[in-house]
């Protein structure tokens, strides 16, 4: 509403000011101000443009809850737990799809976040000052990649080698231990949820080491330096003074990452293997994401049922986004109200 | 499909600086569905619009979304893999007429087997794609194939991610030949797999089997062409082994009568020569034109096509209509009216 405020007070500052000063001395400057109305019709477009969203994402709301309904009320949320996916015999279920989506982005998240943490924690501590510069260039220039690219690159350069060098062995290693072994059982051929999870990882890396970076780069110095000053190591500095100061900013750009790899498409489609079942739960099983089987289905999924149910798996993944941001909402609220208290 | 993309690019260029020559009285057609057939529909578009000045705009947008189209009359002609039976036409109040056949091919990935070497069968396909074959020494592939030397390695079998008409005319050759196929997973452009990887589209399909060893997929024929694929041989109705190719697929497409109606799904036909999935792939149009003019420039489009397209069509890897067929379509044609039920000139 602050948009509107000044729209009120400027006749009043208006014809006010030139009044007092009309005797002595012409006004300082002679720009064309703009009238009361060009500020409201401001206010108008402004308030307009805020609004114009909230009623698009309801709209798509509403229109993806009208398309999905032949699902819904077939199905109810016991879509959200059965594994059959038979668009011959009209049988839906999107467990398998939201396991793939959660999986692969839980994998990602485990991989991504050690090492963006690691990358941004040399950028700004350890780098010697001229490699800063190119190396910090080069990881924002990963994220410019296209997803598509990472698809194939994953698809016909990374999945041999992880089938080659990662799953065989591992394979080897493991299998006849109970419950780790089943982790590793299935087909080595590189295509999978582990694969999938590894390829979002190194999309999601940029994401997340940046906002480290920048956050990480806002500790006063002063701070530091006074640690520093009490005998500290690097470690220590990082984890007791730098981390505590920008933690709300570490938790937004996780949830960045997290975001992008939920949603991810093409470069899953490639490597996921979208495969509809989901009989083992092996890291190397290839498995399906809802982004993917939408892609992939949509295009000739027939008229009533087939297309209800995709549209049943948009709206679940529009939930699990809403999700993942009221959480980091939620995480960041708590993150300050912790702050208070120990102030 | 990077080759219809390709082509559609190419075409729609010619279009535009066709355009720029005969933009007076130059008519517009526009026809969307299949992607299967859509490198020969813009070619043929291209070399026609170069010969007549007419326009046809063939947008590839996918089999399901063709049908769609044409039901909401936003097309002239649509076009689909498979095909709509008889009744549903007469609901709709539409018709149907084949243009080119092409094929399905299993391909595999074995080291040390040249395309053509390998033998299968329907029952042994089935059974692989069921995940009871489950390594390629298998007894079963080893009778159908006694000379060859056979790995004792896991079969990873390969098919398509996306929705398409290539894996309806697989599905519907396994579901002839296979009665616990039928029963289990059934025919359709997606069906619920038991066992293997997705690639999206042909080019995911030859991209996976070409890096998996071991493995076995089905693409269209076209790509097993240009990739220089393994492919296996078929053993057809009459128990002869195929090699898929022009010829086996024509023969496959003279055995199915098309005088009766064109609601014919050529695959497990009969024939010595006959290649045992093959497929035809269709034009849908509405019975009752509201824009007979255009339906009048469709006709002589596909009638021009049927004529002189024979070439195209064969570089690019389809198989025309045997010249029987190609009589009865353009008798079909007769049937169309406009809004009063007056016949549409066909010429």
């Amino acid at each position: 509403m602050s948009t509107t405020l000044p729209a009120k007070e400027m006749p009043i500052n208006q014809s006010a000011l030139p009044s007092g000063r009309v005797m002595t001395k012409p006004p300082p400057m002679k720009m064309a101000r703009s009238g009361p109305i060009v500020d409201r019709i401001f206010g108008w477009l402004a308030k307009g443009a805020a609004l114009f969203t909230l009623a698009m994402l309801i709209a798509i709301l509403v229109s993806l809850t009208i398309s999905a309904w032949p699902a819904i009320s077939k199905y109810g949320l016991g879509f959200l737990t059965s594994t059959s996916w038979d668009p011959v015999k009209e049988e839906f279920g999107g467990l398998v799809m939201i396991y793939g989506t959660l999986m692969t982005s839980l994998i990602a998240l485990l991989i991504a976040v050690p090492v963006s943490f690691g990358i941004a924690l040399f950028l700004t501590e350890l780098s010697p000052a001229w490699l800063r510069r190119p190396l910090g260039t080069a990881i924002e220039l990963l994220a410019a990649v296209p997803s598509i690219v990472y698809g194939m690159w994953g698809l016909l350069v990374f999945s041999p080698v992880l089938s080659t060098y990662v799953q065989q062995p591992l394979q080897a290693l493991f299998s006849g231990v109970p419950y780790v072994g089943a982790l590793f059982s299935g087909p080595p051929v590189g295509i999978g949820i582990l694969s999938a999870g590894i390829i979002l990882a190194i999309m999601i890396i940029p994401f997340i080491a940046a906002v480290m970076r920048d956050v990480f780069e806002v500790t006063p110095p002063m701070l530091k330096e006074s640690a520093y000053a009490l005998g500290g190591t690097t470690w220590e500095v990082v984890s007791q003074v730098v981390l505590p100061y920008t933690k709300a900013g570490v938790v937004g750009g996780i949830m960045l990452g997290l975001g992008r790899a939920i949603g991810e498409t093409m470069a899953v489609t490639f490597v996921i293997g979208n495969f509809n079942q989901l009989d083992s739960l092996s890291l190397f099983q290839a498995a399906n994401s809802i982004t993917s089987a939408l892609a992939n289905e949509f295009a000739e999924a027939g008229e009533g049922l087939h297309q209800g149910a995709l549209m049943y798996l948009g709206l679940v993944l529009f939930f699990i986004t809403f999700v993942v941001l009221a959480l980091s909402k939620v995480l960041l609220s708590q993150l300050k109200k912790n702050e208070g208290a120990r102030a | 499909m990077k080759t219809a993309f390709k082509m559609s690019m190419i075409s729609a260029a010619g279009f535009a600086a066709m355009s720029l020559v005969s933009l007076a009285g130059a008519q517009e057609i526009t026809g969307a569905g299949a992607t299967f057939p859509a490198p020969v529909y813009a070619k043929w578009a291209a070399d026609y619009n170069k010969a007549t000045g007419v326009k046809i705009n063939y947008q590839s947008v996918g089999s399901g979304a063709g049908i769609k189209q044409i039901d909401s009359k936003t097309v002239d002609f649509g076009a689909s893999d498979m095909p709509q039976t008889d009744e549903v036409l007469k609901t709709k109040g539409q018709f149907q007429f084949p243009t080119v056949i092409g094929g399905t091919v299993p391909v595999i990935n074995i080291k040390g087997i040249a395309p053509g070497q390998m033998k299968l069968d329907g029952q042994v396909l089935g059974d692989i794609f069921l995940g009871k074959v489950t390594k390629w020494d298998d007894p079963a592939i080893k009778a159908l194939n006694p000379g060859l030397a056979l790995p004792d390695a896991a079969i990873a079998p390969v098919r398509r991610a996306d929705g398409s008409g290539t894996t309806f005319n697989f599905t519907n050759y396994l579901s002839r030949v296979h009665p616990e196929w039928k029963a289990k997973v059934g025919e359709g452009t997606a069906v619920n797999w038991p066992v293997g990887a997705g690639g999206k589209g042909n080019e995911g399909v030859a991209a996976f089997v070409n890096r998996l060893p071991n493995s076995i997929g089905y693409v269209e024929y076209s790509y097993v062409k240009q990739n220089k694929m393994t492919y296996t041989l078929m053993k057809n109705r009459d128990g002869v082994f195929v090699a898929p190719d022009d010829e086996t697929f024509k023969a496959a497409a003279a055995g199915a009568d098309w005088n009766k109606s064109f609601y014919q799904l050529i695959t497990d036909q009969p024939g010595k020569n006959a290649w045992p999935i093959s497929t035809a792939t269709f034009i849908l149009m509405q019975l009752k034109q509201d824009k007979p003019a255009n339906a009048t420039e469709t006709f002589k489009f596909f009638s021009w096509a049927f004529k002189s397209g024979d070439k195209i069509a064969a570089d690019l890897d389809y198989v025309p209509m045997p010249d029987n067929v190609i009589g009865a379509i353009e008798k079909a044609w007769g049937q169309v009216t406009d809004a009063a039920g007056k016949p549409v000139a066909l010429k």
